[in-house]
């Protein structure tokens, strides 16, 4: 991938989505196909089934907080999510999604001023969010190189694999 | 440098005087900074970018999956066996075929790959064994597969939880790379009155400050009230840290750690505490004197009132242990409380202790023989409830006080029932009146 840069309708979420609500602790042991049928099953149930790949979800302060699960980010990247961007992720969310090649973005003032379905460009390498639909633009925080790097490559592994 | 944002300090002025023991200027350091410059063998500053080399990597089952992404990495050999732990905690005993199958492939693996510090199912909850065991050290700089890890800054130890992934690079290479964490402090003033648990302190905290206040930072527990605890009191505040979002949730490391660390592990052991002129983001004092019994409501750490505002409230099961809240100190106190009376019949308590030397001395002291005849169903080490796994699980509609960390929605069970989250206290006497209780009024 030369630039990272990816397009996509929105699918918005609130505050403090935690990875129990993105992958429940009573389907982890399930091999990914199954257990991510049960994605956000807690708060919206409807999102799998209404889910088509290429979307972007849009969540408020402190996404992916909880526990360290990585199921989280890998069930979501297994249903196609393109990318998210935050208000602010926990931590170890954050670097679990850049470790597998999910691209994640911390972009302030973007929960209020998206809407479920407006389109979205994400420029990972600008740092920048476009809201298409409302012609609005946004500056987010940028990501070391090292994250970038990790992103084009597909993960941390395939960095490793590769040196 | 995976969670956290860079470029955010750039404003801050870090000047600060003295002359360096790498030769450069002196600054004051807070631990974090202290660990990742000794690390890195350099001066390091907050926002700051580094590789650092790792002390000790935990894994439990989550091992099954580090090891196949280092194998489809082409990587078969861990880098350095002695400097990894690895047990079973989460499902014990192995609650299906398929985890019994996956727990059967780990085993196989690790005789195989020569890892020096195997403990099975036999010893308990990892980060209780971590400590026990004398593998968190002050200054150390852990990461386990496992978001409490940051429990071993109660000793001074710079642990940190992360994904399977990460850790699979990490018994690849035996480093990874951190952005050094800014620090934040809070003063603990005065002694906690009778009753009233460091979960009642750290609720408090994530009640007050809410659960982003220590997001991608350090956090330093300071002041006559953070050494007049215990330094189990401590391990259940630096547990939660990650619920206010920390990266380390660090006590000084001071008698009371050497003393507990003596005869654990072949390490020596030196105290830590930052220097006198370290940089904070921000510092908060918090009266332990003045607070009461305090319980985080549904579905949030941060949704915390005063015991006052939710006794009363029925529950249907009382849940005492975990890696937060199962150590001997947490039993004893419930077993205070239970020794007045019996659980009624349509309630039920089920008491997880941390680890296997927990149980052993709650044995020897008679505590489990208070329990079980208190009507409590005293079940072995593992964290299968608190994230909802097996045993002890919730049916829609059923309210839970627990001593764990977390409540969220479906977290113990059924999305439709109700956690609770309080002191071991808390947990004993609401059991015993089958409704949240004062621990403070049995």
């Amino acid at each position: 991938m030369d630039y990272l840069k990816i397009t996509g309708p929105a699918w918005t979420f609130g505050n403090n989505v935690d990875t129990d609500q993105i992958t429940p602790g009573h389907y982890m042991d399930l091999p990914i196909e199954e257990m991510s049928k049960h994605v956000f099953e807690p708060i919206a149930p409807e999102f799998v089934s209404d889910f088509k790949a290429g979307g972007i979800i849009v969540g408020g302060s402190n996404f992916g907080c909880g526990s360290s699960r990585e199921t989280a980010p890998d069930a979501l990247k297994f249903l196609g999510v393109a990318a998210i961007v935050a208000e602010s992720f926990a931590r170890i969310f954050f670097r679990n999604a850049i470790a597998i090649g999910l691209p994640v973005l911390v972009c302030p003032g973007i929960a209020s001023a998206v809407s479920m379905g407006d389109e979205l460009e994400v420029d990972f390498e600008a740092a920048r969010v476009t809201n298409l639909s409302t012609k609005k633009q946004f500056q987010a925080t940028p990501l070391h190189h090292i994250m970038v790097e990790s992103l084009k490559k597909g993960g941390i592994m395939k960095m490793l694999a590769d040196t | 440098m995976g969670g956290e944002q860079i470029g955010k300090f750039s404003e801050c002025n870090w000047k600060r005087p003295g002359k360096s023991e790498f030769g450069g200027n002196k600054l004051g350091e807070t631990i974090a900074e202290k660990v990742f410059s000794r690390k890195v063998g350099k001066p390091v500053r907050p926002g700051e970018y580094v590789v650092a080399p790792i002390d000790c990597a935990m894994l439990h089952e989550a091992f099954a999956l580090s090891w196949m992404q280092l194998m489809s990495a082409g990587v078969s050999e861990i880098w350095d066996p002695q400097k990894v732990v690895v047990l079973f905690d989460h499902y014990i005993p192995a609650p299906t075929e398929r985890l019994a199958a996956a727990q059967m492939m780990i085993r196989n693996i690790i005789q195989s790959a020569g890892v020096a510090h195997y403990y099975g199912e036999r010893e308990g909850i990892c980060h209780q064994v971590m400590m026990e065991k004398g593998h968190a050290r002050p200054g150390a700089l852990i990461v386990g597969t496992d978001s409490h890890t940051c429990t071993y800054g109660a000793l001074g130890a710079a642990g940190t939880g992360i994904g399977t992934t990460e850790m699979a690079y990490v018994l690849a290479r035996g480093e990874l790379w951190f952005m050094v964490p800014p620090t934040i402090r809070f003063i603990l003033e005065g002694h906690l009155p009778e009753r009233v648990a460091s979960k009642d302190v750290i609720l408090h905290i994530a009640g007050k400050y809410g659960t982003e206040v220590a997001q991608y930072k350090s956090i330093e527990f300071v002041g006559d009230g953070a050494e007049a605890l215990s330094v189990e009191s401590r391990m259940t505040i630096s547990n939660m840290a990650v619920e206010i979002g920390a990266k380390f949730g660090f006590f000084n490391a001071d008698k009371k750690t050497l003393a507990y660390l003596k005869g654990r592990g072949d390490a020596s052991s030196t105290p830590l505490a930052a220097d006198a002129d370290a940089q904070y983001e921000a510092t908060y004092e918090v009266d332990q004197s003045g607070l009461e019994p305090q319980v985080a409501c549904p579905h949030s750490v941060g949704n915390v009132k005063s015991i006052g505002e939710v006794k009363g409230t029925s529950i249907h099961q009382a849940l005492l242990g975990s890696c937060t809240n199962g150590r001997f100190e947490d039993l004893q106190a419930a077993a205070e409380i239970l020794k007045r009376g019996t659980v009624p019949p349509f309630v039920r308590l089920y008491v997880y202790p941390a680890s296997r030397e927990v149980y052993v001395k709650a044995m020897e002291a008679g505590l489990l023989k208070i329990f079980s005849e208190a009507g409590a169903v005293i079940c072995n080490p593992t964290c299968g409830p608190c994230f909802g796994a097996h045993t002890g699980l919730l049916a829609p509609g059923e309210v839970c006080i627990s001593s764990t960390n977390r409540n969220f929605k479906g977290r113990m069970g059924s999305a439709n029932a109700e956690v609770y989250l309080g002191s071991p206290a808390t947990v004993a006497a609401s059991a015993l009146k089958g409704a949240i209780t004062d621990p403070r009024e049995v």
